[in-house]
């Protein structure tokens, strides 16, 4: 389902890598979100100058809602290829909105060994935080009802796009 | 008779057997095992899952290696574990099981991992919290008398899918004293409900129970000849007790028709597995060559256990 | 005291009686039937319209767990359940705590249940000191103290020899043996029916020919001895295969099957449900259906609830450990019923089964509602539906697979030698 108030996703990207674009650091590691920070972390090492390791994270081991919620169906594997222990690392989701996914990325970052510095980088940020957190390089701001979620998809070609979904699906957070 | 393991809402609420439990979430609990894997080879071997949750290892049968896996999985989860070494007799306590268990409840247990001597303990226990009222308590079956060891029967599985894939087209021969094996019980239990082409046993009359057939598996009683175009080898350990007196003559006789030699092996597919559940009686089921030879995945299956473990806990914590 | 039972539906089945009318008692006795007695006064009327008036059930075997088993059960409760479940005489097993192997005890156990005015209770002696299997008792002494039989309860008496000895003593003097077929040996360490539900449950299990081993025993036996023999809870097809064969070869014994096993077979231990861990085991789906076939062609001569109160305790244990046995006295009448109508049986022919054929065996007078008989009897509600609840049942044993059912048949009066000992 899209609205056509939904900014398209791959101009939106482009902004995004514009902001990267010289003023990351050289060697950053990219690594993102599962499922929609990882598509989106793979294309911006594509349009990055030079080399960046992949990353990717499932943060279903240090959500916060386990409690309420449970175990998540769907696991990926974190997986990290490099030395985190003195790197520099660029955190990639697809939508930042209460922070708590990215709380938890970090955590789960830090069981890895400790960074020299994480900076976030977000395609969308849709405001309605419940933690102190905040991105460095944002794609673009938009606001969005609470019953909503923005889900990013990536089609069968490998272009990505923008829906809005009713809050409660899988996607978003 | 609604399954005892499943609460209402057709969510694990206790792991006690894997018979009737739905390929989903057989499935469901390999598919979680498998970040787990990964976590093992990091530095922090930790995730917050269970933190804040007490697991009681309730061992009423001595057996260090389980519990030693149930601990480090619990603690992977960061959750406290406190381990209860209870004698073998009760009634030299002068404790019963349920007394035990209501005592343990009222020091806010989240968690029982039980190991019994009698088939049917992790059951009682899943009942009697349910009576109580107390079914957010999870029960995980550690192994209870022959009846069933069903996170051995998992991380059995998870081996045979990580080296094999899938079910459908599998030849697996289970050897030894299946009459007495509650290892055997389960993954036979788990291998007939996703769907194994062929499952065997293997081993004297003797050590076959009654009607084992009607388990889906089909008897052999020549190890040769069931071996023959296997690709997965489960030889299952032979105890002490069993070795001599009207079950067996000795662990020779045994070694000689039923022990797993390279020569044997030859007659199973060329790029087959062997398994066991361990401890090993090197010489008794198996030949060193065999378990320290290049079809074993003995090793692995150690490693994968702790994996499976974290994912049944993970996932009862969780319902 | 004069007592009128009128209009019920008088069934009588060694007399092949069923039809509704009236029922006269006096000083303990049938007075008449149908019609009143000269000069007739009823002291009571119990009005049995729409109930059934039967000979009071004569349950062969019930524990009554005294001496020695107090924490289970007592004489008072047990014999309170009885009369609730419409039994006016019972026979209990030697297995008491110390078995019923010496005059003193039986005695004293005729003298308690005399005292509470209850039913009937026909004490069953021990055929070895101790249940030990080694020495035979004074089996003449213990029948003049009131043994009706003797037998080993569900002991083991391994030694072939001294059962021979014990077998050929008893003949001597005409007293009958009670006997559980099952070889010790075979059964050892066994607690359920071997066959899928044991090999699936991983229980230790007792092969159904641990019972066809021991028949073929004692039949040799019965046939050198001339003893005769009742066979105490059949469970298995071939076991009654046997046995029919046994009676048509013209051999003097009898058998009887308990009730759990003419409704439950081993698939009902579900998930290890304690209650259905009774002995012998609840064997398998073709067995019931043979203990249900022998006992319609009368191979099965009765049936009885093999009545064992086990305190909570004692079955709140892994299935192995826990304590054999189920409560039966008040279950017996509506079990009965129930197994009468999945059978589309008569309810005379299936009420014969626990009076007219257990007075039988027992070489007892009653069990019949013939004019001079003791007025043991029970009137009953076919059609009131109960729920077996630990509160609905005065059995101190609770302990019974039927928890949760609603069954058939409510016990509205009980008579005891002419005295009405119940009513609900």
């Amino acid at each position: 389902m899209t609205d056509v108030s939904l900014p398209d996703a791959e101009i939106t990207l482009g902004r995004l890598a514009d902001k990267l674009r010289g003023a990351a650091a050289f060697d950053a590691k990219l690594v993102g979100i599962h499922s929609g920070g990882a598509w989106l972390a793979e294309r911006l090492a594509q349009m990055l100058p030079g080399e960046h390791p992949l990353g990717s994270i499932d943060v279903s081991f240090y959500r916060d809602d386990y409690a309420q919620k449970g175990l998540r169906a769907k696991l990926a594997t974190t997986t990290l290829p490099f030395e985190v222990e003195g790197s520099h690392i660029i955190l990639v989701d697809d939508v930042l909105y209460t922070g708590r996914s990215v709380r938890a990325a970090i955590n789960e970052i830090f069981d890895y060994g400790r960074p020299q510095s994480i900076e976030l980088a977000v395609l969308i940020d849709r405001g309605g935080r419940e933690l102190p957190i905040e991105a460095k390089y944002v794609g673009a701001r938009l606001a969005v009802a609470r019953d909503l979620s923005i889900a990013l998809q990536r089609r069968p070609d490998g272009s990505l796009e923008l829906s809005l979904e009713p809050a409660g699906s899988a996607a978003g957070a | 008779m609604r399954n005892p393991q499943l609460n209402a809402d057709g969510q694990l609420q206790h792991l006690l057997t894997l018979e009737g439990l739905p390929p989903e979430v057989i499935g469901r609990i390999l598919d979680t095992a498998v970040p787990f894997v990964s976590i093992a080879e990091r530095d922090v071997k930790k995730v917050p899952l269970l933190r804040g949750k007490t697991v009681f290892n309730l061992f009423f049968e001595n057996s260090t290696r389980t519990r030693t896996t149930f601990e480090i999985a619990a603690k992977r989860l960061s959750a406290d574990v406190i381990n209860l070494n209870i004698g073998v007799s009760s009634t030299t306590k002068g404790e019963t099981l349920l007394d035990t268990i209501d005592n343990l409840v009222a020091m806010n247990a989240d968690m029982f991992i039980v190991r019994h001597g009698q088939s049917g303990a992790p059951h009682l226990i899943a009942q009697h919290l349910s009576a109580a009222n107390r079914s957010h308590i999870h029960v995980v079956n550690a192994g209870d008398g022959r009846h069933g060891h069903p996170t051995q029967g998992l991380l059995d599985l998870f081996t045979i899918r990580h080296y094999k894939r899938d079910f459908h087209g599998l030849t697996v021969a289970i050897v030894g004293d299946v009459l007495h094996s509650r290892v055997a019980r389960s993954l036979i239990h788990g291998l007939t409900t996703l769907g194994t082409a062929e499952v065997r046993v293997i081993g004297p009359q003797t050590l076959l129970p009654t009607a084992v057939e009607s388990l889906g598996v089909r008897v052999l009683h020549d190890m040769r000849e069931g071996l023959v175009g296997c690709d997965v080898v489960v030889m299952l350990r032979l105890q002490n007790e069993r070795m001599k007196g009207s079950l067996l003559p000795s662990a020779g006789e045994f070694f000689r028709h039923y022990g797993l030699t390279v020569d044997k092996l030859k007659l199973a597919k060329p790029d087959a597995i062997v398994m066991h559940p361990g401890p090993m009686n090197r010489g008794v089921e198996i030949d060193s060559a065999v378990a320290d030879g290049r079809h074993s995945v003995i090793l692995p299956q150690v490693t994968f256990g702790i994996a499976v473990r974290m994912a049944v806990m993970s996932i009862l914590a969780g319902n | 005291m004069k007592i009128e039972i009128r209009n019920g539906r008088v069934i009588d089945p060694r007399h092949g009686l069923d039809r509704n009318t009236t029922l006269y008692i006096a000083a303990g006795k049938v007075a008449a039937l149908d019609d009143a007695p000269a000069g007739w006064h009823a002291n009571r009327v119990l009005d049995a319209a729409g109930l059934v008036v039967c000979p009071g059930l004569i349950d062969v075997s019930a524990r009554l767990r005294e001496p020695g088993f107090e924490y289970k059960a007592t004489l008072d409760s047990e014999m309170a359940a009885a009369i609730a479940g419409g039994v006016t005489s019972l026979a209990c097993p030697p297995d008491t705590d110390p078995p019923l192997d010496e005059p003193g005890l039986v005695q004293m156990l005729k003298h308690r249940a005399r005292s509470l005015n209850g039913a009937h209770v026909y004490p069953i002696g021990a055929l070895t000191v101790g249940l030990k299997g080694e020495t035979i008792t004074e089996m003449g002494e213990l029948t003049e103290a009131g043994c009706i039989a003797f037998s080993h309860a569900d002991a083991a008496l391994a030694d072939t020899q001294v059962l021979f000895r014990a077998l050929q003593y008893a003949a001597t003097f005409g007293y009958r043996v009670w006997l559980r077929a099952q070889d010790a040996s075979l059964a050892r360490g066994g607690v359920a029916h071997d066959g899928e539900v044991a090999t699936r449950l991983g229980l230790p299990a007792i092969p159904a020919f641990a019972e066809t081993i021991a028949l073929d025993t004692i039949f040799e036996l019965v046939r050198a001895t001339g003893v005769r023999v009742h066979l105490a809870r059949l469970s298995s097809h071939e076991g009654v295969a046997r046995v029919r064969a046994a009676k048509k070869a013209g051999l003097p014994v009898t058998c009887d099957v308990a009730i759990h096993h003419v409704h439950l077979c081993d698939v009902d231990i579900g998930w290890f449900n304690a209650h259905c861990h009774l002995v012998p085991p609840l064997r398998g789906t073709r067995d019931r259906a043979a203990l249900r076939a022998g006992l319609a062609d009368g191979t099965i001569d009765l049936i009885c609830s093999d009545h064992t109160p086990v305190d909570d305790d004692a079955k709140q244990l892994p299935f192995a450990e826990a304590e054999p046995g189920a409560t039966g006295l008040e279950l017996l009448l509506p079990l009965t019923l129930k197994w009468a109508r999945e059978e589309a049986l008569p309810l005379s022919a299936a009420l014969a089964r626990v009076t007219a054929e257990p007075a039988r065996v027992l070489g007892l007078e009653s069990g019949h509602l013939g004019p001079g008989a003791d007025a043991d009897v029970c009137v009953f509600d076919p059609d009131a539906h109960w729920r077996v609840e630990p509160s609905a049942l005065r059995s101190q044993g609770k302990n019974t697979p039927f928890l949760g059912f609603e069954l058939p048949g409510k016990v509205r009066y009980t008579l005891v030698g002419g005295h009405v000992v119940h009513e609900s």
